[in-house]
This record gives C-alpha cells, sequence and structure tokens, in this order.
C-alpha cells in the first residue's frame, strides 16, 4: 500500500490549558474521501488547521504528503487546497480575479493562470458571473468559487471546512455534486461536517469524533452495522405522556433512545416493530419508520444528538 | 527572504486600490486645499505680522506649515491603512486566512502590506505635494524632496499601528487610537508651531514621537534648511521604529493568524 497523504499518531492540539484534539490516529489514503464527522467544537477543525501547517501540533506526530508540518509548511501549502469554514474570498473584486490573485499566491504564471481560470469558472458553474464583484454573488456562488480557488493550484489533497453550512438544501446538492465530480477524477479529499447526510454521501471512510477525541472509524455502512441497528421506528407522543410509556417499549426493540421530543426504536424490522407498537395500543402522536443513519451512530456513541 | 511572495501580498493589494481608489482621490487632493487655505492663508496673515515671522526663521506660516502637515498626513494615511484594513484580514472579510493557507507567511504578509501602505502613503503625499506647489508653499523639486520624508513617516506608522491592531480583539481600540494617539501628535510635534514653544516636559514627550521627527526631515527638505538633529538622526529613529514595529507587527499577527 502506498503511504498515507496524511498520518497523525497521538496527535493533540492545546489551547493553553483547554485540550481541543486529544491523541488521535488517523490515516489518509490517496484517492479516498476522508470524513471527520462531529458536533460543533469536536476538534475537526482544530484538526484540519494542523493538517494545513497553520497550526503547530502540541504533541503527537503528523506527516502531510510524507513531510513535517512544522519544517515544511509553505511547501506542504504549496500542493494543498483549502476550503475554509466561512467565506474569505475578497469580496471587493470580481470572481475571476479572486482566482487571479490566488494563483499568484501560488507563483505560478499568468498564462496558465488564465487558463485553468476558464476550467474552473466552468466547473463551478459561474463562468457567466466571471466580472461579478463577489459581494454580489449567493451564498452558493460564493462556496462554489471558494472550491474553484482551491483548486487553483491543483493540490494533492483537498481540505473542505464544513462545506455546506448555512447552504440552503438546493445550494448543498449543487456543491455535492461538484465534490461528487472531483471525487471521481481521483481527488483527495478530507471533510469535516456535523450533518451526518453529507458525511454519508461523500465520505468513502470517516472517523466520528467527540470532545477532541476520535470515538469510531469505518465506512459509513460500516459504522452503521457495528454501532446501529439496521431500522429505527421513531415516535412522538403528546407532552408528558412520553414518560409513562417508555417502560413499555423496552420489549419491543433491540435498544432504546429516549429524546427529549421523541423516542427511537431500534430494530431490524420496522414494519414489525411498528405493528407492536400498535397492537400495545400505547398512543403516539406520530410514528417513522426509517434506515438507521450516521445520526443513530453517533447518538449511540456519544448520547447526544449532532446537531444541538 | 521574503521579497518575492511579499510582493504577491503587495500586488493583490494594489488590485484591490485599483478598484475603489477614486473615492480616495478627492480626499487626497481636497484636504490639503483646505487645511492649507484655512491655516496656511488664512491664520497664517496673522502669524505673519510682526513678532511671529521672527520666530519661523524668516519663512511664512504657510511655507512652515506646508511640510508639517505633509507629514502629519504621511501619519495619518500609514496608520488608518493599518486600522481597519487589517481587522478586516483578520476579522471581517477574512482575506489574511485565504493569504496565509497558501505558501505566503506571515513575514511575507506583514512585509507585503507595510510595503504597499507606503507605496500608498507616496500617492497621497503626491498629491499633498502638488497641491503645496500650487499654493506657492514650495518649489517642485524640493517638494519632491519631501516625499522621502513622509513615505518613511508612513512606513513607521503603519508598522507602529499594524502591530497594536493586530492583538485587538474588536475595533473599539482603534478610535482611542485615534483620540489618545494620532491625534494629539497631529497638534503637539510640530506641525503647527515648532516644538520649543511647548512647556519643557511637553517638549520632551514631542521629541520623543515618531511624527516630530518626520516633521523635522519633511521641513528640512522642503525649505532646504537644517534640521534640529542630522537628518540621518530622524530618518535613523524613524527607520529603527519601523524595523522595531515591523517585527512586532509580524509577531502578533502570527500569534493572532496561527494559534
Amino acid at each position: 500500500m502506498p503511504d498515507p497523504l496524511v498520518a497523525a499518531r497521538a496527535l493533540t492540539k492545546k489551547f493553553d490549558d483547554f485540550v481541543a484534539v486529544d491523541t488521535v490516529d488517523f490515516e489518509v489514503r490517496r484517492g479516498e474521501a476522508f470524513g471527520f464527522l462531529g458536533p460543533n467544537g469536536a476538534g475537526k477543525s482544530s484538526t484540519m488547521r494542523m493538517i494545513q501547517a497553520v497550526s503547530p501540533v502540541t504533541a503527537g506526530e503528523l506527516t502531510v504528503l510524507g513531510m513535517d508540518p512544522a519544517a515544511d509548511g509553505p511547501k506542504i501549502r504549496a500542493r494543498l487546497g483549502v476550503v475554509p469554514q466561512e467565506d474569505n474570498l475578497d469580496t471587493q473584486l470580481p470572481v475571476e480575479e479572486n482566482l487571479l490573485i490566488y494563483g499568484r499566491y501560488f507563483d505560478l504564471p499568468r498564462p496558465l493562470i488564465r487558463e485553468r481560470i476558464d476550467e474552473l469558472l466552468d466547473f463551478a458553474q459561474l463562468a457567466e458571473r466571471r466580472k461579478m464583484v463577489v459581494e454580489k454573488l449567493s451564498g452558493g456562488m460564493k462556496r462554489r468559487l471558494s472550491i474553484a480557488r482551491a483548486l487553483i493550484n491543483e493540490p494533492e489533497l483537498l481540505i473542505l471546512d464544513e462545506p455546506t453550512t448555512g447552504l440552503d438544501p438546493q445550494a448543498r446538492h449543487a456543491l455535492w455534486d461538484r465534490l461528487y465530480r472531483l471525487k471521481q477524477q481521483g481527488a483527495t479529499l478530507i471533510i469535516t461536517t456535523h450533518y451526518m447526510d453529507e458525511a454519508e454521501q461523500l465520505c468513502d471512510r470517516l472517523v466520528v469524533m467527540d470532545k477532541g477525541k476520535i470515538v469510531a472509524e469505518g465506512s459509513p455502512l460500516e459504522l452503521i452495522g457495528r454501532y446501529s441497528t439496521k431500522e429505527v421506528v421513531e415516535l412522538r407522543f403528546p407532552i408528558g405522556v412520553q414518560e409513562t410509556v417508555v417502560d413499555h417499549l423496552e420489549d419491543l426493540a433491540k435498544r432504546l433512545e429516549v429524546l427529549p421530543d421523541r423516542v427511537l426504536l431500534y430494530t431490524d424490522d420496522a414494519d414489525a416493530t411498528a405493528s407492536a407498537v400498535h397492537a400495545a395500543d400505547l398512543g403516539p402522536e406520530q410514528m417513522v419508520e426509517r434506515r438507521s443513519t450516521l445520526e443513530d451512530v453517533f447518538l449511540h456513541l456519544t448520547g447526544r444528538t449532532l446537531v444541538d | 527572504m521574503t521579497t518575492p511572495l511579499a510582493l504577491r501580498v503587495m500586488e493583490v493589494q494594489a488590485r484591490v486600490y485599483r478598484r475603489i481608489w477614486r473615492a480616495s482621490v478627492v480626499t487626497s487632493f481636497v484636504n490639503p486645499m483646505l487645511f492649507l487655505a484655512a491655516m496656511g492663508l488664512g491664520l497664517g496673515s496673522l502669524v505673519d505680522r510682526d513678532a511671529g515671522r521672527a520666530a519661523l526663521e524668516g519663512v511664512t506660516y504657510l511655507e512652515f506649515l506646508a511640510p508639517g502637515l505633509l507629514a502629519a498626513t504621511a501619519m495619518q494615511t500609514g496608520a488608518g491603512d493599518s486600522t481597519y484594513p487589517v481587522m478586516a484580514g483578520m476579522k471581517w472579510m477574512r482575506t489574511y486566512h485565504a493569504t496565509l493557507a497558501t505558501p505566503v507567511g506571515v513575514g511575507h504578509l506583514t512585509a507585503g502590506h507595510l510595503a504597499w501602505v507606503t507605496v500608498r502613503v507616496g500617492l497621497v503625499s503626491l498629491a499633498y505635494v502638488i497641491v503645496m506647489v500650487g499654493f506657492g508653499a514650495v518649489g517642485p523639486v524640493r517638494g519632491l524632496a519631501a516625499l522621502a520624508p513622509a513615505m518613511l513617516t508612513g512606513l513607521a506608522f503603519a508598522a507602529l499601528v499594524t502591530a497594536y491592531t493586530a492583538q485587538l480583539e474588536n475595533d473599539q481600540g482603534l478610535s482611542s487610537l485615534f483620540r489618545f494617539g494620532i491625534v494629539p501628535m497631529f497638534l503637539f510635534s510640530g506641525t503647527f508651531f515648532p516644538i520649543d514653544q511647548l512647556p519643557g516636559w511637553a517638549e520632551a514627550i514631542a521629541l520623543a514621537t515618531p511624527l516630530y521627527h518626520g516633521v523635522e526631515l519633511a521641513r528640512g527638505a522642503a525649505l532646504g534648511v537644517g534640521t534640529a538633529a542630522h537628518p540621518l538622526v530622524h530618518a535613523g529613529y524613524l527607520a529603527a521604529i519601523a524595523a522595531a514595529a515591523g517585527w512586532l507587527a509580524a509577531r502578533n499577527l502570527s500569534r493572532r493568524m496561527l494559534p
């Protein structure tokens, strides 16, 4: 197997007394889409910043593209693409000039930058807006431009920190489509997200992070198989009723999660479980049958939901 | 070591400026006209009577004032361009984060920013000199000679204020900077009257301000007269401040941007 693009061993980041990343181990291989799934504050962004060589490692080992970020920061950054959590485009400049200045930071010759700008604007579906000042773009367009900008140096590794946070569903899907294309072209992606559907859609492999630690690792399907059942029945009860019926639900499912607003019944056969709930006549206001997701994995591992 | 990538940073700032220069060009010409008309000509007509003329060693108040204002404007431009634009880069637009995600380092970023601000100070000062020449406050050759002192003054203040802004959490500290730093210096560092008119303790403070040394240099160049100390002492003082504050600015930006 070829050397991993990123390898971390006992990687730790502290800010004064606060441990943001706590002795984590992971490897990102060439050509895969690797995810960091976890709630806000889990340590995902701190990990990303260490990989980008813009934040010193406190303890442990980290190699990126075979190099040490402490010693070879500029060389590493020259071969990375970064789509930040918060847009940091130059909003006073037009779309194409944002790409041009970024190419210049990478010291690329102008004719090459011009060539790539044309390709990247097509890819980002922004060709018609190339002269438009960035301030006037929609949120989804700005994100697509951020991705295009991150590709100007043809990076070996593209890091996307919460790429679709704050976007409407349509813009999210448009963005996923672009990322899916990149994946098919063989790009290596690292994606952080607190959306389980995003992780399921895009990631070949992922780690689940919570409070600075990695609590599980695998493909989305492996994780669901390991930490959840195939299917879930969600029940909502009228106010005040849930507490009184929980005891009766225990026997109807393999496992139960009681949330403030609903009860989740983990089962391998949702239809059968739903029938049993009906038969028990417990009077749920609402009953939904669904597949297990990474959200259920996270809930099982941490006892909390991903999005508060 | 930091040259080529610092130039890229400068290039980017110049590109942004190319889109917004129109907003500043009117100010650059109108401001000196207002000041030179009101203070240089208006107030000057009183100063130039009797004792005033003797105290200014034979030059008119307009001639005395104009190079002082040139240095003070350089200070304001260098300082101003290192307040909100730096805040925007760090926090509001976050463009510094984008820059530092590339091979560009904090040293390049700081050097490029300061170099660009110095060019901006040069442009604003050139406008000032043109107005000064128009008012007959200075000849064109001596006026142009005063550009170098103005740019050095602007650079020293840009470095100081960048170091200050880089460690601010929000922009509240910026108005204090002007209220307690820039405005008092503007008024009491030799721009409007020789600092030997100040009480002894205040004169000692004025002597230590970078603006005083910038004013001395600019006035010496514009009037062709000697400066209080050797010009190299004044220039060396400003250069030392620029170097030390530039280093501090890079350190503060690094702490802030690369925690």
